[in-house]
């Protein structure tokens, strides 16, 4: 399809859903609202909020809190799940002796962590960080693990008729083997990065997107409800922009699906 | 039905003596998979390639060539028997040998020329030592406009040439290949035949090469070796290849002595290859 075709289409979804919402919520049919502003808002409430909360500046602070606290989940959980990973993949017994040990924590569901780590870290940033790390680590970890064990056993029988000693191995057969896997999850683990942030201030904190969506759904107040969401899915996003960026500078060596290399 | 064939001498005479680069004696290899019984691959049998010469090792699918050539690279331990290479006994990976695989063995994160860099750089070499001498190889192998290219960007015959690069960029004195032009198409083949002879005529490594097809095996080889089909292959005959060098893998194949070769060769291999299917067919 024609790309300003599809912008086109794309953009006629977002108008027929904020179309019917607008008319839902003001306009009386048959002596009553499909969409009563109380619990829906409207689309103008809502719009002139989230430009409220940019052209006052308050929105910067919270914005600024949840995304340290997602970098920081992000790249604590990948560090602890890279090393982790590396060593569970290599030594065999370790990983059999973990194994039932990881699956139990990872079946736990992580947001029944939040109160243990706001007891134990305060209602500061770092209990959220402690929950998005609980989530990226597992992730990055099986991705890593699976990377590495699944070198191609010929790579790997090439490179040690190389020559290739243990140290050499992990750099140039191991590690970017493993670094393709961690990648392709890279964009699940941003995310459920952010996710551990937010509903780690959603539970209880004094700044932050999540905490702001809590303070307004404390006073009924549906419109910043809908704002904070709005906001939060925009953040969502450009975030994902910026990781799809540092994914095709560093997988360059990957078939690409299109045609670009005719 | 089977065909009775002749036990053949435990060691198969050399036509003239010579230093030796790879002597495996007597070796027999197995596999064990656990809750069945353990499978003889290869039994004992021996093979030994003087320095400076060409051999293929021709037989039947299945039948074990691959194992004989991990067998002498060191990636694989026989069960019993001794592997030789310059007149020492192997232990651990055979540093005197180069491995060219059937499958592709290259690293999909570097490109060609990091690929071919990288054997050399593992010894120690300067990279950018390593990377000029990379350049050179790669040139040789006809892919001077391609050094920058990711594997997934090259062709499967042009990963091969890369692959030949980086095993031939360390200079080992000994050539293992299996199957190498395997997956390629007819012509390529050829091509690529002529290209390894060529870079073999300028300092005559000795070479294991192990092929399913007969024809390349005497277009290119001193000697063609047959193996049994498995399970328990063995080596059941040596052909010296008297055909004057240097060849062209693709004109030499309408030479009338290429023909009776063949004839010989095919005649012996055929009771094995219909062996190995008679079995399958219900």
């Amino acid at each position: 399809m024609h790309p300003v075709r599809l912008l086109f289409l794309q953009f006629l979804v977002a108008l027929a859903v904020i179309g019917i919402w607008q008319i839902g919520s003001t306009v009386e049919i048959g002596g009553d609202y499909l969409l009563p502003e109380f619990f829906f808002s409207t689309p103008v409430e809502v719009g002139k909020r989230v430009w409220q909360m940019f052209a006052s500046g308050m929105i910067w602070k919270h914005l600024s809190i949840t995304l340290t606290e997602t970098v920081l989940a992000f790249f604590i959980g990948s560090a602890g799940g890279v090393v982790f990973g590396f060593w569970f993949a290599r030594k065999p017994v370790v990983a059999a002796v973990f194994d039932p040990y990881v699956k139990m924590a990872n079946a736990l569901p992580r947001v029944v962590l939040a109160p243990i780590f706001m007891l134990w870290l305060g209602l500061g940033i770092w209990s959220k960080v402690a929950l998005g790390v609980t989530l990226v680590f597992f992730i990055v970890f099986f991705n890593v693990y699976q990377g590495v064990k699944e070198v191609s056993p010929v790579v790997l029988a090439n490179a040690r008729m190389m020559g290739m000693n243990e140290r050499q191995l992990f750099r140039s057969v191991y590690w970017p083997s493993a670094l393709s896997w961690m990648f392709s999850s890279l964009h699940t683990a941003v995310g459920f990065a952010l996710v551990g942030a937010v509903v780690g201030e959603y539970l209880g904190s004094a700044a932050g997107l999540g905490y702001l969506i809590h303070q307004a759904e404390g006073v009924f107040d549906v419109t910043g409800v809908f704002a904070g969401m709005f906001i939060l899915a925009a953040f969502v996003l450009v975030i994902d922009w910026g990781v799809s960026g540092i994914e095709r500078r560093l997988l360059v060596w990957r078939p690409q699906p299109a045609a670009d290399h005719g | 039905m089977q065909t009775a064939v002749q036990r053949p001498p435990a060691h198969i005479a050399l036509p003239d003596a010579g230093p030796l680069a790879v002597a495996l004696n007597d070796i027999s290899i197995s596999f064990a998979v656990p809750g069945r019984p353990v499978f003889k691959a290869v039994a004992p049998t021996s093979l030994h390639v003087r320095e400076g010469e060409f051999v293929s090792i021709v037989g039947p699918t299945g039948c074990g060539k691959s194992t004989l050539l991990n067998a002498t690279a060191g990636l694989l331990r026989p069960a019993g028997g001794t592997v030789t290479v310059f007149g020492e006994r192997l232990e651990g990976l055979n540093a005197k040998a180069g491995y060219l695989f059937q499958q592709d063995a290259l690293m999909p994160w570097k490109t060609a020329l990091d690929n071919v860099a990288i054997a050399l750089e593992v010894g120690g070499t300067r990279r950018e030592e390593a990377r000029a001498q990379a350049k050179e190889w790669l040139r040789k192998v006809g892919l001077a406009r391609f050094v920058d290219r990711y594997p997934h960007e090259l062709s499967g015959g042009q990963r091969k040439r890369v692959g030949l690069a980086q095993v031939l960029v360390r200079g080992p004195k000994i050539l293992l290949m299996d199957e190498p032009f395997g997956p390629l198409d007819a012509q390529t083949r050829q091509i690529m035949g002529t290209l390894l002879l060529n870079l073999w005529a300028q300092d005559r490594k000795a070479v294991m090469f192990v092929t399913h097809d007969l024809e390349e095996a005497i277009a290119l080889s001193d000697r063609v070796v047959i193996m049994s089909a498995g399970p328990e292959a063995r080596i059941i005959g040596d052909f010296p290849i008297d055909l004057a060098r240097p060849r062209d893998t693709a004109d030499i194949r309408l030479d009338p002595r290429f023909h009776e070769l063949y004839r010989d060769i095919w005649n012996q291999l055929k009771a094995e290859v219909v062996k190995t299917y008679g079995e399958e067919t219900p």
